[in-house]
């Protein structure tokens, strides 16, 4: 009845009876999250840190098996940073910065991600996902022994819902049976296959790709070994797919992907024997390598319409699906995450009206636009779907091994980084003009160093005024909002990277920056009637 | 905004209508298509200005 669709890695949360399943009424909660996988985890940390009540809900009892996704990005970090946990997240993490593109049998260039210097955080870090899940788990556990009012209830499925005006009735089940409880928000964090969106009959629409890849996680034995780089292969002479990427995990595992085309018998793929035909082709009869994990995936991009239903709000997979290419799955949910927590808090402390969610919506559907286009275009680039697009992509591999020119059309995935919310009703009119570009209203800051440690740090949690050799008041109170104010000079700035990138050609900045790191408004100097008008703003509450 | 230039500008036209043939002889279809997909890629880079590219694939869909 409550069978594992997937086999644990971890097992997290084992199930436990809750006093909600002996309440004679059904028991109200602010949230209840409906999934444990890395959104919803997230999602409850965020919320539990506000000292919110938050409940997650998962039909599992812990992170399932297998890696799935191994690329985390900066922005990710950075998240996982504000929640306390990107620590053991840095340590375990693979750090990588050189990528090679093979054609055929020619590695026709070579690439280094040159990550800009002056941030915390590398550009990205690989690692399986049950590690992220689990060191995110690890800190709700920590939090909750501090007092934080998280609570993760492993094999409680939701079954059904209710809608109603001002709350959501939720029927799970258990494995002592059912129960109900209700909540005055429901957070979506159930997946690609969203069950929730089956249940208030939302469409999820989009494109599916006719390809399938094979995955295989391998540990090598002995002292075979590849180097820390990102190898990507268009038509490999070894004939295994016909793209095929080499990626570095920790714990000396390797991810190896094999395009193997849309017509496939998955059992017979699946076979241990059929994969292994494929590794020793492409590494050679000599390597030893134990395997660890395999699965064969198929991928789309779609994304709902839109991302709050009444009462019920969506977030991670259930309401965008990528491709994996370009690592934009759990990243993207990261920062729907990110989005939604501060939004919620406002709201459930009201402190900001109900419509303050619509922004998310906007912000996070914009979002995922932005990562559907451009995974769906890396696609395009791996898996030709015409004879033409073959000949152009071909076109542009040959000419990369001759020609500088021709490598930014190499597209095998455009790593993930924060979008910018462009239009967003939240951001104030750019009162910074000589300000650089990159951090404009809307935009997720860049991190920078100070004398002693690094900005972000500094940034976050609650509405902050940065003000960067600009006078500002010591502190700055609206309509319940406390907004911290982070003041800094040329003498903080020894790299001169803040001023770079928040300055510009600017004297002096005054920046309003928002709980998730996004700049909300920016000025020259600090004016109180324009502070106050940008705040209302950022809160949603003038539009 | 710059438009795509559409009036006569290749010098010696006919010189450079002969090197187009004659960098395709003796391919094969294959090798043609590849050729055209290259120099399409070189020429593009060369103007490299976005408005002039999409100016130019709108006029060569006649
Ligand atoms: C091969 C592959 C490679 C990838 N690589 C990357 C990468 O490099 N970088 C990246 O950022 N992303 C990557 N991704 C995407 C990433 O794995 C997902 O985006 C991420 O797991 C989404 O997290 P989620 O919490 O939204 O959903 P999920 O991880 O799917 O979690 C949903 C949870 O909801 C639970 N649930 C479902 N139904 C119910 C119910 N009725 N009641 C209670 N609980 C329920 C499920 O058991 C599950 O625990 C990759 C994905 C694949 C398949």
């Amino acid at each position: 009845m409550l069978d594992d669709r997937y086999q644990l890695a971890f097992k997290a949360y084992p199930y436990q009876r809750s006093p909600d399943q002996d309440a004679k009424t059904p028991v109200r909660h602010p949230v209840v999250i409906m999934g444990g996988g890395p959104i919803g985890v997230a999602t409850a940390l965020d919320l539990g840190r506000q000292g919110i009540r938050a409940i997650v809900l998962d039909d599992h009892e812990g992170v399932g098996m297998g890696s799935r996704a191994i690329c985390f990005a900066k922005r990710s970090l950075e998240i996982a940073d504000r929640y306390g946990c990107a620590g053991p997240m840095l340590e375990k993490g693979v750090v990588w910065n050189v990528g090679k593109v093979f054609y055929e049998d020619r590695n026709v260039f070579e690439f280094n991600l040159l990550p800009e210097d002056g941030h915390k955080f590398p550009a990205f870090i690989n690692m399986q996902q049950p590690y992220f899940e689990q060191f995110m788990i690890d800190r709700v556990r920590e939090l909750q022994a501090k007092g934080a009012p998280i609570e993760l209830r492993g094999k409680n499925r939701v079954d059904s819902v209710e809608m109603k005006e001002d709350h959501v009735v939720i029927h799970v089940m258990t494995l002592e049976g059912p129960y109900t409880i209700e909540a005055d928000w429901l957070i979506g964090a159930d997946g690609a296959n969203s069950p929730l969106r089956g249940m208030l009959g939302l469409e999820f629409e989009g494109r599916v790709f006719q390809d399938s890849f094979l995955i295989a996680d391998i540990k090598m034995k002995g002292d075979a070994s590849f180097p820390t780089e990102r190898w990507f292969w268009f038509e490999p002479p070894f004939k295994s797919g016909a793209s095929t990427l080499l990626h570095k995990q920790p714990d000396d595992v390797w991810r190896i992907d094999f395009q193997i085309g849309w017509d496939v018998d998955r059992k017979e793929e699946m076979k241990e024997e059929n994969i292994r035909a494929r590794l020793d082709a492409m590494l050679g009869p000599d390597i030893e390598y134990e395997m660890v994990w395999s699965s064969i995936y198929t991928f789309q991009c779609k994304r709902m319409d839109r991302f709050r239903e009444g009462r019920a709000l969506f977030a991670g997979d259930s309401a965008h699906q990528v491709s994996p290419f370009g690592a934009r799955g759990a990243n993207s949910g990261m920062q729907d995450v990110d989005n939604l927590g501060w939004k919620l808090g406002l709201v459930l402390s009201s402190k900001a009206p109900e419509t303050l969610l619509d922004s998310y919506d906007f912000e996070r559907g914009h979002g995922a636009d932005e990562n559907i286009l451009n995974s769906t275009r890396a696609t395009d680039f791996i898996t030709p779907k015409s004879e033409i697009s073959k000949i152009f992509r071909n076109a542009v591999l040959n000419l990369s091994e001759k020609h500088a020119f021709a490598r930014p059309l190499v597209n095998s995935g455009r790593l993930s980084v924060p979008c910018t919310y462009d239009g967003s009703s939240l951001n104030s009119v750019d009162g910074l003009n000589a300000g650089p570009l990159r951090t404009r209203p809307g935009s997720s800051c860049p991190d920078a160093p100070l004398a002693d440690g690094f900005l972000l740090p500094e940034l976050g949690d609650d509405f902050v005024i940065l003000a960067i050799d600009a006078e500002a008041p010591g502190a700055f109170e609206q309509s319940g909002l406390n907004v911290r104010v982070v003041s800094v000079s040329s003498v903080d700035d020894p790299s001169g990277q803040l001023a770079g990138r928040y300055l510009g050609e600017a004297h002096s900045a005054v920046y309003l920056i928002r709980p998730d790191q996004h700049v909300a408004a920016r000025f020259e100097h600090f004016c109180e009637a324009s502070m106050r008008a940008a705040l209302r703003r950022a809160s949603g509450q003038e539009a | 905004m710059s438009d795509v230039n559409l009036t006569p500008n290749i010098d010696r036209p006919d010189d450079f209508y002969a090197d187009l043939l004659g960098a395709h002889e003796g391919l094969s279809k294959e090798q043609s298509d590849a050729l055209n997909a290259r120099l399409i890629l070189v020429l593009a880079n060369h103007i490299g200005d976005s408005d002039v590219l999409r100016g130019a694939l709108e006029a060569a869909k006649l």
